[in-house]
């Protein structure tokens, strides 16, 4: 285990950010520490990072007893939202700091930034100063110079919360591509699902100051522990009193086995998928549906028409009553 | 390897707005306004005080100016702005960054009291501090008539320029720029020297800059407590006022010249300075 936090426990004034927390994290992999905003996953990776020191609980970093090591002395690496850049600096003194810090020769303090700035496709703008650059090259300087004193542990805060959507996306692929080359253990927080589902190895969900579930990506898709899990991790809907992912229940044009009778209320086309809107005819309860193009045309689907419901899928958790 | 994503960044280092060489109505307006305003509440005084030094020749102001009253007087006013400036600028920068980084009982009240010096008409300063430093203190500390007394006074009111300059910049400061530096091995000090201290250098300068011109030239809250000894605790704004309650305005300008032209050389020195610090660490 490269990291193992157990028990913790850390309040700010009358609020618990986390109620006895314990985690492992495996060493070489990419975790997604998820969940909403105050949730206390931010807390965890500050107190990992030694930024924030817990109430009580102990973490461990690659064996060593850290819990009240300073940050100094942890050998992590920590990329902030906000980039923290240093302002006054240029791009190449940005990412020499940490190898200044330990006074390594010159020589070898250009030579190591100058192979991070080519590794984070920076290295033609080596002299420019932070704010010259846009948000998305200041975060892959970040994550160089957080990567220059050779971390055994890398961990980002929301790394791409301040990026506009496209950034975001493709700097995520190329997160997951140079974890695979560089193999440290790296913990990445983040509030966006979608991100942590197709970034990660393994997938920690933080709720109320607690973990609710841990696991492979699609194990939590498919077998979510509790319906906060299911909610979190993708799109709901309730049928017949359960929670099912929507492109988990199957239509159907004429009555079948376990098949349940509705009405469409309403159709959307949203790019590649169809939404259909739906009322039970038994309980009134309001489905929706998401299906391709083609099946909806298949079905010859539109408003008023009678169509069978069933679960393709079973679902794991049970009925909000 | 993936590709990184690509995003245009500016072509120059600083690029500046193309310029046609002619300015709009509206900011040309501006700029005639600013400047005869600039003129007449500053340069036109400014410009008097010279023509009246040199009214009478330049014989005459070069016998105010060597004349070794006035030399001790701007000695004395000169060196002792310098060293109240730089005691200011260190200990406004800890009052700052107390006032902005620790929270304690009563924060309020200091924040509030800090600006008394600014408030407080300066010759009830130098009440103030008489009858605390003076033959009736209460402490047993007797300044009157010391450089000491001198010093003390202009500390008083020279405090808040740099707090005031600093405690803004301060606030603004980012905690994660000092986080990411101690998670990268940076000691305490090192933050402070690399990290802070660049970032806060510009904003220290310009309130010593104030801190200097107001000491250079302050008057109210100095001269009951200095007792004007000729030779010893003369200021030269004393000096100035001695001349010309004996009618020689010609001297009194010609001192005010030469302390002008004292100002302008420390002013333009932190200036530089402050532009130094603004650019790189």
């Amino acid at each position: 285990m490269s990291i193992s936090v157990s028990g913790i426990n850390k309040r700010f004034g009358d609020f618990v950010a986390l109620d006895n927390v314990s985690l492992e994290v495996p060493t070489g992999r990419l975790t997604a520490l998820l969940g909403p905003s105050g949730g206390g996953k931010s807390t965890l990776l500050r107190i990992i990072a030694g930024l924030e020191f817990p109430d009580t609980g102990s973490v461990e970093i690659e064996g060593v007893q850290a819990t009240w090591l300073p940050p100094q002395k942890r050998s992590v690496g920590f990329v902030f939202q906000h980039y923290a850049a240093f302002k006054h600096m240029t791009v190449f003194k940005n990412v020499a700091f940490g190898l200044e810090i330990r006074r390594k020769p010159r020589a070898e303090i250009r030579q190591r930034v100058m192979e991070l700035l080519e590794l984070v496709h920076l290295e033609q703008f080596a002299d420019r100063l932070p704010s010259q650059l846009s948000g998305g090259q200041r975060q892959r300087m970040a994550l160089a110079r957080a990567l220059a004193v050779q971390p055994e542990v890398l961990l980002l805060d929301e790394p791409f919360g301040a990026l506009d959507a496209q950034v975001r996306k493709e700097l995520r692929d190329w997160l997951r591509n140079l974890h695979d080359e560089m193999n440290v253990t790296t913990i990445f927080v983040t509030h966006d699902q979608e991100e942590a589902l197709e970034v990660s190895d393994e997938i920690v969900v933080i709720n109320g100051g607690r973990i609710e579930q841990v696991g492979a990506p699609a194990d939590l898709y498919d077998r979510p522990a509790n319906d906060f899990v299911m909610k979190f991790l993708g799109p709901v809907t309730t049928l017949d009193g359960q929670l099912v992912r929507p492109h988990d229940i199957e239509l159907l044009a004429a009555p079948g086995q376990e098949a349940i009778e509705a009405t469409v209320t309403r159709l959307t086309r949203v790019g590649f998928e169809v939404r259909a809107e739906l009322r039970t005819s038994k309980g009134g309860s309001e489905p929706w549906v998401q299906l391709t193009r083609i099946q909806a045309q298949e079905l010859d689907l539109e408003p008023g028409r009678s169509v069978w419901l069933r679960t393709t899928h079973a679902p794991k958790t049970l009925a909000v009553s | 390897m993936a590709t990184a994503p690509e995003i245009p960044a500016p072509p120059r280092r600083r690029p500046r707005p193309v310029s046609s060489g002619r300015l709009s109505a509206a900011s040309g307006l501006g700029l005639g306004v600013g400047m005869l305003w600039l003129s007449l509440i500053v340069l036109l005084p400014i410009a008097s005080i010279v023509v009246v030094a040199l009214q009478s020749g330049f014989g005459p102001f070069r016998e105010a100016v060597t004349d070794s009253e006035a030399l001790d007087t701007i000695k004395l006013s000169v060196g002792a702005a310098v060293l109240v400036t730089v005691i200011n600028a260190v200990l406004g920068t800890l009052v700052a960054w107390v006032l902005v980084r620790d929270s304690f009982p009563g924060k309020r009240i200091v924040e509030v009291i800090i600006d008394i010096p600014f408030a407080l008409p300066t010759i009830v300063a130098g009440l103030v501090l008489i009858s605390l430093y003076g033959p009736q203190s209460p402490f047993g500390i007797d300044l009157v008539g010391t450089r000491r007394g001198i010093f003390v006074a202009l500390l008083f009111v020279t405090l808040p320029f740099v707090v005031r300059s600093v405690q803004p910049v301060l606030i603004d400061m980012e905690r994660d720029v000092e986080e990411a530096a101690a998670s990268l091995g940076a000691s305490g000090f090192t933050i402070f020297r690399r990290i802070v201290l660049p970032t806060i250098a510009p904003a220290m300068l310009a309130g010593s800059a104030l801190a200097f011109a107001r000491a250079l030239g302050e008057f109210g809250s100095v001269i009951l407590i200095s007792a004007n000894l000729i030779g010893k605790t003369e200021v030269s704004s004393a000096y100035m006022l001695k001349l010309i309650e004996q009618n020689d305005t010609t001297g009194a300008a010609a001192v005010a010249t030469l302390l002008l032209v004292v100002a302008v050389i420390v002013l333009v020195l932190l200036d530089s300075l402050q532009r130094l610090a603004a650019r790189r660490d």
